[in-house]
Formats: C-alpha cells, sequence, structure tokens
C-alpha cells in the first residue's frame, strides 16, 4: 500500500516535471526568436548553408594564415584585361604622362555616356556638375581650394595620371573605376573643361 | 600696526591693477585687434580658392601651415615664391631650395595670375586668421554616455529583486508553516480552493474542456510557426559596428553617391564594402568631424565630437597615416566590420545584374539608408521577398538588341506591353538556386 502510494506521488513529480519543462522550452525558443534584440544574428537552420565553404576573398583567415586577395605577381596582365599603369607617382612622372600619355578609346557619344554616370558619382562631390570646382563639399565648406578646370594647364594624360594616384589632396580613385571607366572619364573631364573654357 | 595697513593696501592696489592689467591683455589680443574685415574676407576668398588645397592656417597638410608665415619670410621673397616658386629655385635662393626640400619635392603650382595686391590680402589673411565670433554657448550635445539606456537595466534589476524577494517570502513562510507543524491540506487559502473547484467543473464540462484544448492548440502552432519562420530571417538586425560609421553624414548630409564607397556593385555579384583607401580619399583631409556634428545611436547613447574624432581616428589606425607628419607608416590593421546583410550559399545574387542592367535604386532592398545612423537590414531577404518584386518589375530591355527578339514573343505571348521579370524567367527556381 504504501509503495503504491510513493508510486503515484513519483508519477504525479514526473508529470509535473514534463510541464515544467515544456513550458521552459517554449520560453527558450520564444526568447531565441521573438524577444530577439537587433544586435544578435536571429537563429540559423543549418549555417553551413549561409557560411560559405569556400574561402572568402575578404575572409580574415585565409590559406595557412595569409590573406586569399594578396597582390598579384609583380607584372601580371590580367585575361583581356591591360598592363599595370607604370607611371610612378612625382613629378617628373606628371610630366611625362601629361606630354606623352594618349587616350586610347575613340571619344564616342557612348563613351561620353558612360564618363558622365561616371563622374557624376565620383567627381561631382568635389569638382562640381560643370567642373568648376563648386561641388556640394566644396559649397557645404568641408573640402577647400577646388580648382576650377579651366585654370589648370591639364591634358588627357595629366587628367588620368591624377585620377590613378591623385594629386594634393586628391586621393586614387583607380580602384573605384576599371581601365577603360577611366578613359571615359577623362574624355568628359576634356568636354567639360572645352565649355568652362568658352 | 599703520605700516601693517599700509602695506596691506600696497599689496590689494597691486593685484587690482594686475588683474586689470591682465584682462586688458587678454581682451587685446583676442578681440580688440583692429581687424580690417574687407581685406580679411577677400584674402579669406583668395586662400579658400587657391591655397586650401595644400595649406591650413594651423597644420602642415600638402605644403607647411600657414598661419603668421609673415612673421617668418620677408614679404618680397614671398610674393616671388607665391609667383613663381620654380624661378625663385632654379635662380639659386637658398631658403626656396631648402623649403622645396623639407617637403619632398612637392611642387607647388605658380600663381603668375595674382596680383600684388592678391598676395597682401592673402598673407593678411593668414597673419590674422579668422575673425572670432562673440562665443554664443553652444557646446553642442553634451555626450551622455549611458543616458536613457539605464532606466530599462533598472527596471529589470528591479523585477529580479520583486521576483527573488517573493520567492524568499515563499520559502519563508513555507518553513514557518514546518515548524508549526501545520499540515498543507487542511488550510488551502481562498484562492487556491476556488481554483481547485474551477478546475473541477472545468474537467467535467466536455464543451469548455474541447474548446480551451482548441484554444491552447491553436496559441501552441501560432507561437511553433511564428518562431519557425523567423528562423533565418534577419529583417532589422543592426549590429554593433567596430567604428560608428554613419550612413546619414555620409549619404545623406554630404550626399556622397553610395557607389562612390561600394564601387563593385556596378560591375560584381557583391556590392563590396570599401577599403580603407576610400575612407581615405576624404578623410586625409577631414581628420575631424564639424564642431556641431551629433550621432544618436541606437541604444540612446549620443556621440558628441569628441568620440567622433576618435572614430576618424580608428580609420587612421587601420590605414596606418599619421596624422601629425602626414604620410603613411606602414603598419596597417584591416576594419573588421560586421557582415549585415548575408544570402545563404544556396541562392544565387547579382548586384551589376540588378544595379548596373535594370538600374535598381539601391534603397529599394535596403532601404532608407540615407538616414540611417546605423546600419540595419531592412528587408526580409526571404525568397517570397524577392519573386514578389520580380512579378511586378517591368524589365528594362531598352537599347539591347540581343533580348529585343525574345522580348517581342513574349510580350505577344502574356500580351502585356512590357514584360515584368517574372516572365522572363524570373521566377525559375534554376535562375537563382543552382
Amino acid at each position: 500500500m504504501k509503495k503504491l502510494k510513493i508510486n503515484n506521488s513519483q508519477q504525479k513529480n514526473r508529470s509535473q516535471k514534463l510541464i515544467v519543462y515544456s513550458l521552459l522550452f517554449t520560453a527558450y525558443c520564444i526568447l531565441l526568436t521573438a524577444c530577439n534584440d537587433k544586435r544578435t544574428p536571429q537563429l540559423q537552420y543549418m549555417p553551413d548553408m549561409y557560411e560559405s565553404v569556400p574561402y572568402n576573398t575578404d575572409g580574415e583567415i585565409g590559406l595557412k594564415g595569409n590573406p586569399v586577395n594578396s597582390k598579384p605577381v609583380a607584372g601580371t596582365i590580367p585575361r583581356g584585361g591591360h598592363a599595370a599603369y607604370d607611371i610612378a607617382d612625382t613629378n617628373e612622372g606628371y610630366e611625362k604622362a601629361k606630354s606623352g600619355l594618349k587616350n586610347p578609346f575613340d571619344v564616342t557619344e557612348k563613351n561620353l555616356e558612360v564618363g558622365k554616370k561616371m563622374y557624376t558619382i565620383y567627381c561631382i562631390s568635389c569638382h562640381g556638375k560643370k567642373g568648376d570646382g563648386n561641388g556640394y563639399l566644396s559649397q557645404a565648406d568641408k573640402f577647400a581650394g577646388i580648382p576650377n578646370y579651366k585654370d589648370r594647364d591639364i591634358t588627357e594624360g595629366s587628367i588620368y595620371h591624377v585620377l590613378i594616384h591623385g594629386k594634393n589632396l586628391m586621393g586614387s580613385h583607380s580602384s573605384q573605376l576599371t581601365y577603360k571607366e577611366r578613359w571615359q572619364v577623362v574624355q568628359y573631364v576634356e568636354v567639360l573643361r572645352a565649355d568652362l573654357l568658352k | 600696526m599703520k605700516s601693517v595697513a599700509l602695506h596691506n593696501r600696497q599689496i590689494t592696489l597691486f593685484l587690482k591693477s594686475f588683474t586689470f592689467l591682465l584682462i586688458f591683455a587678454f581682451s587685446l589680443s583676442s578681440y580688440s585687434q583692429d581687424v580690417d574685415e574687407a581685406r580679411q574676407k577677400e584674402g579669406k576668398k583668395l586662400f579658400k580658392s587657391l591655397c586650401a588645397s595644400c595649406h591650413k592656417l594651423d597644420r602642415k597638410l600638402i605644403g607647411p601651415a600657414l598661419g603668421g608665415v609673415e612673421g617668418r619670410r620677408e614679404n618680397d621673397w614671398l610674393k616671388a615664391w607665391i609667383k613663381n616658386n620654380a624661378e625663385l629655385r632654379a635662380s639659386g635662393d637658398a631658403e626656396a631650395v631648402a623649403i622645396f626640400e623639407e617637403y619632398k619635392g612637392a611642387n607647388m603650382s605658380a600663381f603668375p595670375q595674382l596680383s600684388d595686391k592678391n598676395i597682401d590680402d592673402i598673407l593678411y589673411y593668414t597673419t590674422v586668421g579668422e575673425i572670432k565670433k562673440e562665443v554664443v554657448a553652444t557646446e553642442g550635445v553634451p555626450a551622455q554616455s549611458s543616458g536613457s539606456s539605464s532606466p530599462e537595466w533598472i527596471i529589470y534589476i528591479l523585477a529580479a529583486a520583486i521576483i527573488i524577494a517573493f520567492l524568499m517570502i515563499a520559502s519563508l513562510l513555507k518553513q514557518v508553516n514546518e515548524l508549526k507543524g501545520i499540515k498543507k491540506a487542511p488550510s488551502q487559502s481562498n484562492l487556491k480552493r476556488d481554483l481547485q473547484e474551477l478546475w473541477e467543473g472545468l474537467k467535467q464540462n466536455t464543451f469548455l474542456k474541447v474548446l480551451t484544448t482548441l484554444f491552447l492548440l491553436l496559441v501552441g502552432a501560432y507561437i511553433f510557426f511564428g518562431t519557425l519562420f523567423k528562423v533565418g530571417v534577419d529583417e532589422g538586425y543592426q549590429p554593433i559596428q567596430p567604428i560608428v560609421f554613419s550612413h546619414k553624414i555620409h549619404a545623406g548630409d554630404n550626399k556622397i553617391d553610395c557607389q562612390y564607397c561600394h564601387s563593385s556593385a556596378k560591375h560584381s555579384k557583391h556590392s563590396g564594402i570599401p577599403s580603407v583607401n576610400v575612407c581615405m580619399n576624404c578623410h586625409k583631409s577631414i581628420s575631424e568631424v564639424a564642431e556641431n556634428t551629433v550621432v544618436e545611436l541606437e541604444d540612446g547613447v549620443v556621440l558628441g565630437k569628441a568620440q567622433l574624432d576618435k572614430e576618424i581616428a580608428k580609420v587612421y589606425k587601420a590605414a596606418g597615416w599619421d596624422k601629425e607628419n602626414l604620410e603613411y607608416t606602414g603598419i596597417e590593421k584591416p576594419i573588421k566590420w560586421v557582415r549585415i546583410h548575408n544570402l545563404p550559399d544556396f541562392v544565387y545574387f547579382n548586384h551589376s545584374q540588378h544595379v548596373t542592367v535594370q538600374g535598381v535604386k539601391c534603397q529599394k532592398c535596403h532601404g532608407p539608408v540615407e538616414e540611417m545612423e546605423e546600419m540595419y537590414q531592412h528587408s526580409p531577404l526571404t525568397m517570397g521577398w524577392c519573386i514578389d518584386c520580380h512579378r511586378e518589375t517591368k524589365v528594362d530591355l531598352k537599347g539591347n538588341e540581343y533580348y529585343a527578339k525574345i522580348h517581342e514573343e513574349l510580350a505577344h505571348k502574356y500580351g502585356v506591353e512590357k514584360v515584368t521579370a517574372a516572365q522572363l524567367g524570373g521566377i525559375e527556381c534554376g535562375k537563382c538556386h543552382y
């Protein structure tokens, strides 16, 4: 009789435990997702499908501790690409580019259109819509001393050189534009300058 | 006695005159100087347009700091140098060659177009500097490091304290009862007895029983599926980034194009996180935020100028830029940005296809980024969300001869003028999953 009673109470205990655990589990589930704060990502189902198995080019840990997107060997030319710009960032280099470097692309409407598009993204903030150095950042007094294209004695070669290396406070914009786009921008800048000189 | 008093008087007199002198001197140096405002303005205008790309008044930039340069050099020398520094150097002027060498041969442009008066105006500006306006006490918003986030904590702590107190009281009562030797069963409280009666009644009423079971099942299912459908959907995810970068300041206030920094969006699958050299295109010269810049973070933390300048310093550290000497040290430390948008590997998505080909605005998927102080994921990035957009977006095929014929046939087939992305195959499984 006594034994039966104990069994009974044990069973009762067990069912109570079950209820408590299931409640806790539900609360846990809700906490994981519903009350998720913005600072932590959601639970992922099978994270190996979210995180790339191959090495990410910008991955923190590359091959044997070295980043995988390291610089190519000097002199490498990408397939269908062009040799790297090799005129040095010096005063002599500037003069050399100014007199010797020529635009390999013809001035066409399409090239100018792309040039304008790129100019509007990458140059307009400082140099302004017309190239007079009166861009938004200049108006807002964030940048000062941006020259008017007409005040500078520039050629297609020198524009390209400055786009690649930057000059004075202007930084290099070569990483943001492709080879062709750079020359298209140069074409558009020359058109702007001609308009300003009129 | 008298002498002592005299002595005291002398001292007070001396002190008074001294303070008077001090105040006088101070006021003299600060704003009682007669500044020819018109000249200063003219000089400032010229300085801003011609010199400021390489010179600042108070610190070195590409060239030396020019504040008070008149005190260091002869006026004639300065004029000769500004008009044509190359000529001056060629003439063998030792000072000119020395300064040229000191700045590693940085070529200063010649300014033959400036008249002597122009140059004098510029020099006048470098000497008097900015005209200080009466400082109206606008110290900016005092940065509170944890202003409104503290009450939340207090609430949590209070709640925890109440629960603990409650538990303690309960256990105490239990112990007291046990000590008194009172058995639990007979003396139940009214509430407990009522509940028990309710429970007994419920057990006997079949209709109520079914109703409650159904209700509980439905609530359970709602919670369960709600939980499941949130798995892997990071809408609103807003992690803390290593640098407090405000898209609002850059893309909103300063109107910089999204693609200026995310330049790979136009040609590649990824929009790309800009490398630090892109930051340095502007931050080489902008080492401090403007006076009243304030960034308010999601947690209610408000950052003022002092903190934000430290954030720019972090960029310098990453780029290995020596702010004082204005050169790269070569010791770089890449910034570990926390990724927000992440499509799983089993989905193919290409930014260039959307940005360059179709011309979709970045904001369509990423939301009002130009208003975000802190970046967050605006869209759920679920498949249903992709497909919704593909169903209603008309494809722009203008000027694409390759697709002209296909488009014509499809438009005929569906009887529409312009084909949507879905009709062009934008909801085929294999288009994105392969």
